[in-house]
């Protein structure tokens, strides 16, 4: 890996996204639905107050970016396969390793991007995040979410051709990951099988950290487990994605 | 004279996929000079495109070893890719890309510095006729321009020599003609070499210098196009004649002249394939009129590559085509994912 080859690949990423900043909010839809939706039946549910219960709520909504948004960016790279401006970029003198890296940490721009957008929307309804914690905490998301990017990748390249595949895989991992991490409700009342699998889904775990440092509470041990299992996700990802780029043709 | 810039040495690849083995390609040895424009003609599945996928070390050889530009494939795959250009059979450009923006990236990956890639870039896009369409994304583009697009990326960085695979497959007759222009300027003003696959019997017939005709893993002629025809096919000339018994004469008259076997195609009408059949074919004329056999018709028709591939495998290129399309180990992505492991460079 060479850190140029790693930059000409994540600009070149990025240029479509400059191209047409709109793309990075539209993807937006679909956490602002959750957000305007799902939030208003939380407060009926538990009666907490509002701000009360963004600031439960909203932590999760931006590891939900994460999860949905970089989950699916290795389809990017499955139609590009398709279509063969990666088998281009295979002949091209560029590091294997490189066109991975690339790729993943281009994810972080729309993270960054899209968590701010969020806190920014919620902030009239009441939502006060502490801002060292914020920005601790987009670190935690950007790490988990070159990782997961990474994994998105490496199962578009294993998938090649099989675009269903590619689906079927994602789409079965996500939501489990998604409810067993105590995101859109809390896992108090789960059953304690439920309780001993989200235990151990770092999902859980960034999600708890995202809450502690947001709320301002930048020792808990959540931030300590959440940074872990970022970093864990971001190490393993980017292994299997970088293994996975090696062996494609 | 300079040393070959392609040279192939028993170049071997063989796909396993679930149980089966194909060898797609069988103990390959050639070379190519500077400046020469090969083209690889065979049917679909014939191994062109794994050969070329060798030599630009997109997948490892099962064995043999080959040098391109001076470097071997296996061992210098980094060296390789920075002395070549590319262009698959697929679309080299990314759909949500923008035409200029995807030549300046590449640009960048071939360590251009942003200005020299940035007026590169904007020579490419004037000469290959993409003026107006370089803010335009790869997917608002025409397949014609599409293309053009992919020779654009392949000549960024200027290579020395440029693969293409399947150049103009899929482009209407124009087009076509238009993308032979721009290869064929490019040698002329650069002397790059120009090695490509094609399916299109007209198309190697027509430009390149010299044909490597593939069939089942193996190369089986490698020459001019002209000699290719001339050797192996020859100019067919076929006579009509008034009666049974006439055509009986005319046939061993004519393989008296010609000294060639002589084919009756049917009870009034016989054939026969040589090298000059313009000049002979006044010569048999004057022979049967003397000797009295009356010819109601007569034509000379040149020889294809096609009579070529006839000749050499015993069936038509259509023919091979329509037979191995179902069975292409090029293709399969099955194969092609289950073999290949590539270094990081």
């Amino acid at each position: 890996m060479t850190a140029t080859d790693t930059w000409n690949v994540m600009t070149r990423e990025l240029r479509p996204v400059a191209r047409d900043p709109f793309s990075v909010i539209f993807s937006l839809l679909q956490p602002l639905v959750f957000l305007g939706l799902f939030a208003p039946l939380l407060v009926g549910e538990s009666g907490a107050s509002l701000a009360d219960t963004l600031a439960w709520f909203v932590p999760g909504v931006l590891v939900m970016i994460v999860l949905f948004g970089t989950g699916a960016t290795g389809s990017n790279l499955q139609y590009e396969m398709m279509t063969g401006s990666h088998e281009r970029t295979l002949v091209a003198p560029l590091s294997r390793t490189s066109l991975l890296v690339g790729r993943a940490l281009k994810e972080i721009v729309p993270i960054v991007v899209q968590s701010l957008v969020i806190v920014a929307i919620a902030w009239p309804f009441g939502f006060r995040a502490n801002l060292l914690g914020l920005l601790l905490g987009l670190v935690v998301l950007a790490a988990f979410g070159v990782g997961l990017g990474s994994l998105s990748y490496a199962l578009a390249l294993k998938t090649k051709n099989r675009e269903w595949m590619f689906w079927a895989v994602q789409q079965s991992l996500i939501f489990p990951l998604l409810i067993l991490s105590g995101m859109l409700l809390p896992l108090d009342s789960a059953p304690r099988w439920m309780s001993a699998v989200a235990s151990v889904n770092p999902v859980n775990w960034v999600v708890q950290a995202e809450r502690a440092l947001l709320g301002g509470d930048l020792a808990a041990s959540a931030v300590g487990w959440g940074v872990l299992s970022a970093s864990a996700v971001c190490a393993v990802g980017l292994t299997v994605g970088i293994r996975a780029m090696r062996a494609s043709d | 004279m300079d040393a070959p810039i392609i040279e192939a040495e028993g170049l071997t690849k063989r796909f396993t996929s679930r149980k089966a083995t194909v060898e797609a390609v069988t103990d390959l040895t050639f070379s190519v000079a500077q400046g020469e424009l090969v083209a690889f003609l065979g049917p679909n599945g014939a191994g062109k495109s794994t050969t070329l996928r060798m030599l630009t070390t997109l997948i490892a050889p099962t064995s043999g070893r080959a040098s391109v530009v001076g470097r071997d494939i296996a061992r210098e795959a980094a060296a390789v890719r920075a002395r070549i250009g590319y262009v698959g059979q697929l679309t080299s450009g990314s759909f949500a890309q923008r035409v200029r923006d995807e030549l300046i990236s590449q640009g960048a990956f071939y360590g251009m510095a942003k200005a020299a890639a940035a007026a590169r870039a904007d020579a490419l896009v004037e000469s290959l006729g993409l003026s107006g369409f370089a803010t335009r994304t790869v997917q608002q583009l025409s397949g014609g321009q599409k293309r053009r697009l992919d020779i654009a990326l392949g000549l960024m960085h200027a290579p020395p020599l440029l693969f293409l695979d399947e150049p103009s497959t899929g482009l209407d007759p124009q087009s076509r003609a238009n993308l032979w222009e721009h290869i064929l300027d490019l040698r002329r003003e650069h002397g790059t070499t120009v090695f490509l696959t094609t399916h299109y019997l007209e198309e190697a017939d027509r430009y390149a210098e010299r044909v490597m005709v593939m069939d089942q893993g193996r190369v089986i002629a490698d020459d001019t196009a002209a000699h290719l025809k001339e050797h192996l096919a020859g100019d067919a000339v076929t006579l009509g004649l008034d009666s049974p018994g006439s055509a009986d004469r005319a046939s061993s008259l004519v393989a008296e002249v010609t000294g060639r076997e002589v084919r009756r195609v049917d009870a009034t009408t016989v054939a026969v394939h040589v090298a000059d059949g313009a000049t002979l074919l006044p010569t048999l004329l004057r022979r049967l009129d003397a000797a009295g056999v009356a010819v109601v018709s007569a034509t000379g028709v040149p020889p294809t590559l096609d009579d070529v591939f006839l000749a050499l495998t015993g069936r038509t290129l259509r023919e091979a085509n329509l037979s191995t399309a179902d069975a292409q180990p090029d293709t399969d992505p099955v194969a092609a994912s289950a073999t290949a492991e590539g270094g990081d460079r």
